[in-house]
């Protein structure tokens, strides 16, 4: 079986079950927008200040729910020996790796198409206000989502998954979160695009780095 | 295991005469300094702990790609035991660094990308740390903090240079080109400070291994 075929069938997968089951982006969807909700009270209603931390908002709430959504499709890998059976499968480990990457992305993206209205409704404040956003989205949920299901992988084989995955995951992933959301409140308040180039860049190189590191060592830091 | 314990016994000799010159240097040969006075003396203790931060992290990177090529447990020993050592000398950076900017920039903390990064880099081995202690199966520990190891590392560029995007620096480049002058007696008291941190380091890091070598005799005679 060749890689791009092993991933795609781990993708859909993961889309059929989800599409039966629904647990992932039903927890994680409720809490995302409850998060939302939450973070609205760090404000005075209607101010000013809406605009400029509606970015910062947005991602947090994405973040965070995206750990919870993380840790639950590991856990579901992991009843059951599922997740050994699929690294028994005579194909790279790393498709199975990638697989998993682009249907933990699909499910963060999904949050954040729910989301983005949400914004509109609550702060009258349009996230996607650029066409650039769309890259930042993209770039942005990828890198997540590929440093997300390592760790998460990693902290389900803990004693105290649902520490170690936020503890593990945070401090890696700051630069993508600062760049999301200064990028983002860039394109909110109007300003210059030119500005979000670098953190594009910086996005990009952090997504580009990262998968070719994992990509290296996946099959080392996997193998019995 | 005999020759650890020989290196050890050198080692702790050699401390005993090393580190009072590095204090004689600190103290009695470097200048008071002009504007700062006394509280300046903590620089050639903070910039030594950080150096030697880094290079023990260093170090773990080395060591992990090499576990991770090899397999071979000593490399994954000598990683951990380098990362808990980094994260003594990181902490010390981070208490000394406080309590030296109180007194000369007038506030405890600032979001210098400096500053800033080698705080998210202590949490990046707390996680390191913690994730060792959360994992019982010792291949899946070395393997997985292997990963950490590498990733954590290459990391620390792209989180500096975000940093510095997000907040110009206000920190003083001391030792860099074209910074601040720094008197040559008290260039020479750093010097003598960073060997002397080098010699505390490599002795700790042989003491932890034959920790670790022992704990493992003591399971082992445990299983008999």
């Amino acid at each position: 079986m060749n890689y791009f075929k092993a991933l795609f069938t781990i993708v859909k997968k993961d889309v059929l079950m989800e599409m039966r089951t629904k647990e992932v982006v039903n927890a994680s969807l409720v809490f995302a927008i409850l998060l939302v909700i939450v973070f609205s009270f760090i404000m005075e209603p209607g101010s000013e200040v809406e605009k400029k931390i509606a970015g910062g908002i947005f991602w947090m709430a994405v973040t965070f729910s995206g750990i919870l959504g993380l840790n639950k499709t590991m856990m579901s890998e992991l009843e059951g020996g599922n997740f050994e059976a699929l690294m028994l499968a005579p194909v790279d480990k790393s498709a199975i790796f990638f697989g998993k990457v682009i249907s933990n992305m699909l499910v963060l993206i999904l949050l954040e198409i729910i989301l983005i209205p949400l914004f509109l409704i609550f702060y009258s404040i349009n996230i996607v206000s650029h066409p650039l956003m769309i890259a930042v989205l993209f770039l942005a949920t990828y890198g997540y989502a590929l440093v997300g299901t390592l760790f998460s992988m990693i902290s389900v084989r803990t004693n105290s998954r649902e520490i170690m995955l936020p503890l593990l995951l945070l401090p890696i992933m700051i630069p993508i979160l600062i760049a999301a959301i200064l990028s983002t409140n860039i394109f909110i308040s109007g300003s210059d695009i030119i500005y979000s180039y670098n953190w594009i860049k910086l996005t990009a190189v952090f997504d580009i780095i990262f998968t070719a590191v994992i990509f290296g060592i996946f099959s080392a830091i996997i193998e019995e | 295991m005999k020759l650890l314990k020989k290196l050890d016994t050198i080692f702790s000799i050699l401390l005993f005469f090393v580190v009072p010159i590095g204090l004689y240097f600190a103290f009695f040969y470097a200048p008071l300094e002009k504007i700062m006075g006394l509280i300046q003396k903590i620089f050639y203790f903070h910039v030594s702990s950080a150096w030697i931060g880094f290079f023990a992290f260093f170090i773990t990177f080395i060591m992990s790609i090499l576990y991770l090529i090899t397999k071979k447990i000593i490399y994954d020993d000598i990683a951990s035991a380098s990362a808990e050592i980094g994260l003594i000398f990181c902490t010390i950076v981070i208490v000394t660094g406080p309590l030296w900017a109180r007194p000369t920039w007038g506030v405890y903390w600032t979001w210098d990308p400096r500053l800033t990064s080698t705080l998210i880099l202590w949490f990046i081995y707390v996680g390191y740390v913690m994730l060792r202690q959360f994992m019982e199966e010792s291949q899946k520990r070395a393997q997985f903090s292997a990963a950490l190891g590498i990733i954590g590392f290459i990391n620390v560029p792209i989180v500096f240079l975000s940093i510095q995007w997000w907040e110009n620096t206000i920190h003083p480049n001391v030792v860099q080109k074209g910074g601040g002058g720094m008197h040559p007696d008290m260039f020479v008291a750093m010097q003598v400070c960073l060997f002397v941190f080098t010699i505390i380091y490599i002795s700790l890091l042989i003491r932890r291994l034959r920790i670790i070598f022992l704990e493992r005799q003591v399971k082992l005679l445990e299983l008999d």
